[in-house]
């Protein structure tokens, strides 16, 4: 009974405390995303968006409360779960082909001793396909500019066919036209009843692209819907006195 | 050559360098790609102590207690790396630093105690500082081979496991691989690499047959199965090669020679290798600068063919030269070999004039709009 509370919620937090040494990178927040949504998280540098990311793919140890993903422990959800770090946090010198970074998102279902074989390489053409990147497939990856980077990695989630997207800033230093094309693809998902959050760094689009929004300054300062969360006070709250309304 | 080969010493060598590279080829191509190749100094220096002790406790020269020792020393240094990385504030760098400064110096400190101790019986021991490859025995090239078919069985069977812990360990982790086993993993390998080349390498110079021939096979290499494969090859050359020089000549030391011959063939991989040599890169930005300026002198014909309202217009070299100087020249060399443009005579001067081709022309308006590809 204990693994199923909460089942209506995609993503489910409570009373979740993380600490890295002394200060708290999260202090006892609650959050609750419903299914279906495109959800943003928003808050300055160091506001816990990363750590809340990762606590909730049970990447960081929590000190305190508890992470569930419809309702289970992301240990028993891990197959629905697609994920998207930060470009950076890999090096991309590693020698490999587009291909071969898409194929990696189905190593989680291919079970030990199996090597991804011919269908696994077709799931990853779609998913290449999806991000306008077919023609790049047998492209080193050392190759890539950030855009195609970020697409890439997108693709390697997409691959998973999972049920809630997590995306630790996909917009950061990618130009107007991947930008685009990754909201698209994400709103996408969402009008196929998947669930996508997201770290986002740009206040100016969050009324365009979300639909949820969570502000984090290590407590929460607001969640829910874009329309009646996005507002000045709540900025104001989430960023300091210099934080103004920003409507993209 | 024949007669060297027949040599059951040379045999021994041969075979055992060419052992020893197919374990530290393999496992050094995944130490570099995550990063570690100053870990495996810091265990291969820490072996020292393990082999000091594993002398005392078996009170002879008896490589099974040497080697066990080995390991155990090399291994708790790369935890006492870990840790401290973990727990302090200090610098990956500085905490290897640390641990391999305090544990050589341990080392040393232990073998000069056994040595004044028990005097000649441990005279071999110090050979463990550079290695004595002519001291491997028959019997060491089982445990070589056993070692290398352990470590090439393990990585075979998790190879995509430990591919996707050496790019993206957070996402391995999402995926819900086990990263630290197999991170775990890995590091034992190199740790048991590192001891296998005790004997004919020593710990001084260890590290280097781990980390040159994957940084050469990354020159050349797309995936990381190439990079694997080339690295093995590169590893048991660097062996066998060596063996057989310091074989050839007297008084050169076997483990000095491989290591020279690895780093060799990653000089030449640095400096010849498509795409990533440092000579491959070097033709690659001649070639666009000199495409630069041959679309410079392009667009000063175009922009004279424009101003004159003559799409033919003869343009005569001296005035091509007063702007473009020395560059000219070769510009219109390469560009009348690329048929962009040509060279008329216009009477009644007598110098060279150059004019635009249609195809020179198309070129020129391209790169006014910005669009020009390399063609």
């Amino acid at each position: 009974m204990n693994d199923l509370h909460e089942p209506q919620f995609a993503l489910h937090v409570e009373d979740l405390t993380v600490t890295y040494g002394a200060a708290p990178a999260l202090w006892d927040i609650d959050i609750d995303v419903p299914p279906g949504v495109m959800a943003a998280i928003v808050g300055p540098n160091g506001s816990g968006k990363s750590t809340l990311l990762k606590t909730s793919l049970g990447l960081v140890r929590p000190v305190a409360g508890h992470v569930r993903l419809f309702g289970k422990p992301i240990s028993a959800m891990r197959r629905r779960i697609g994920y998207v770090p930060q470009r950076s946090s890999v090096d991309w010198d590693f020698p490999a082909d587009v291909l071969d970074v898409v194929t990696m998102g189905l190593y989680g279902q291919l079970g030990w001793l199996r090597r991804p074989g011919a269908p696994e390489r077709a799931k990853a053409m779609d998913a290449l396909s999806a991000v306008g990147m077919q023609d790049y497939a047998r492209r080193q990856i050392s190759q890539l500019s950030g855009g195609q980077q970020q697409r890439v990695f997108i693709a390697r989630a997409l691959v998973q066919d999972a049920d809630l997207y997590f995306l630790d800033e996909p917009m950061a230093g990618v130009d107007r036209p991947t930008e685009d094309i990754i909201i698209a693809l994400l709103q996408g998902l969402r009008d196929r009843g998947k669930t996508v959050i997201v770290v986002h760094h740009d206040l100016s689009t969050v009324e365009q692209y979300f639909d949820w929004l969570v502000m984090l300054n290590t407590r929460i300062v607001a969640q829910g819907p874009v329309t009646e969360v996005y507002t000045a006070e709540n900025l104001r709250q989430t960023y300091g006195h210099r934080a103004a309304l920003i409507r993209g | 050559m024949g007669a060297l080969l027949s040599s059951q010493i040379v045999q021994t060598v041969v075979l055992g360098a060419a052992l020893l590279g197919l374990i530290s080829g393999a496992l050094g191509a995944f130490a570099v790609l995550r990063g570690q190749s100053l870990l495996g100094d810091a265990v291969s220096h820490a072996a020292l102590p393990g082999i000091a002790l594993g002398f005392l406790i078996a009170g002879g020269r008896d490589l099974g207690a040497i080697l066990t020792g080995a390991a155990i020393s090399g291994g708790l240094a790369a935890l006492a790396v870990m840790a401290i990385t973990a727990r302090t504030r200090l610098k990956p760098d500085a905490a290897l630093g640390v641990v391999l400064g305090v544990s050589f110096a341990l080392g040393v400190v232990l073998l000069s105690h056994v040595q004044g101790r028990s005097g000649a019986s441990s005279a071999g021991l110090s050979s463990f500082l550079f290695g004595q490859a002519a001291a491997t025995l028959r019997s060491d090239l089982w445990i070589m081979g056993t070692l290398a078919a352990i470590a090439l069985g393990i990585i075979t069977l998790l190879w995509k496991e430990a591919k996707l812990v050496s790019f993206d360990p957070d996402y391995a982790r999402a995926l819900g691989l086990p990263v630290t086993r197999v991170q775990g993993m890995l590091t034992v390998m190199v740790a048991l690499a590192i001891v296998a080349g005790l004997q004919m390498v020593g710990v001084v110079l260890m590290v280097a047959l781990l980390i040159a021939p994957a940084a050469a096979a990354r020159q050349w290499a797309r995936s990381l199965a190439g990079m694997v494969i080339l690295s093995m090859s590169f590893a048991v050359a660097s062996g066998v090669i060596g063996a057989l020089i310091s074989a050839s000549a007297r008084g050169l030391a076997t483990g000095p020679v491989i290591v020279l011959v690895a780093t060799g063939i990653v000089a030449l991989s640095m400096a010849f290798a498509p795409e990533r040599g440092l000579i491959w890169r070097a033709i690659a930005q001649r070639a666009r600068v000199r495409r630069l300026s041959s679309d410079r002198v392009l667009g000063t014909i175009h922009a004279l063919a424009r101003d004159h309202d003559n799409p033919d217009y003869p343009a005569e070299l001296g005035m091509l030269q007063a702007e473009h100087s020395s560059a000219t020249v070769p510009a219109l060399t390469s560009l009348s070999a690329r048929g962009l443009v040509r060279e008329i005579s216009h009477p009644p001067e007598t110098t060279p004039h150059w004019q635009l081709t249609e195809k020179g022309r198309a070129r020129a308006d391209a790169l006014n709009r910005g669009e020009a590809t390399d063609d």
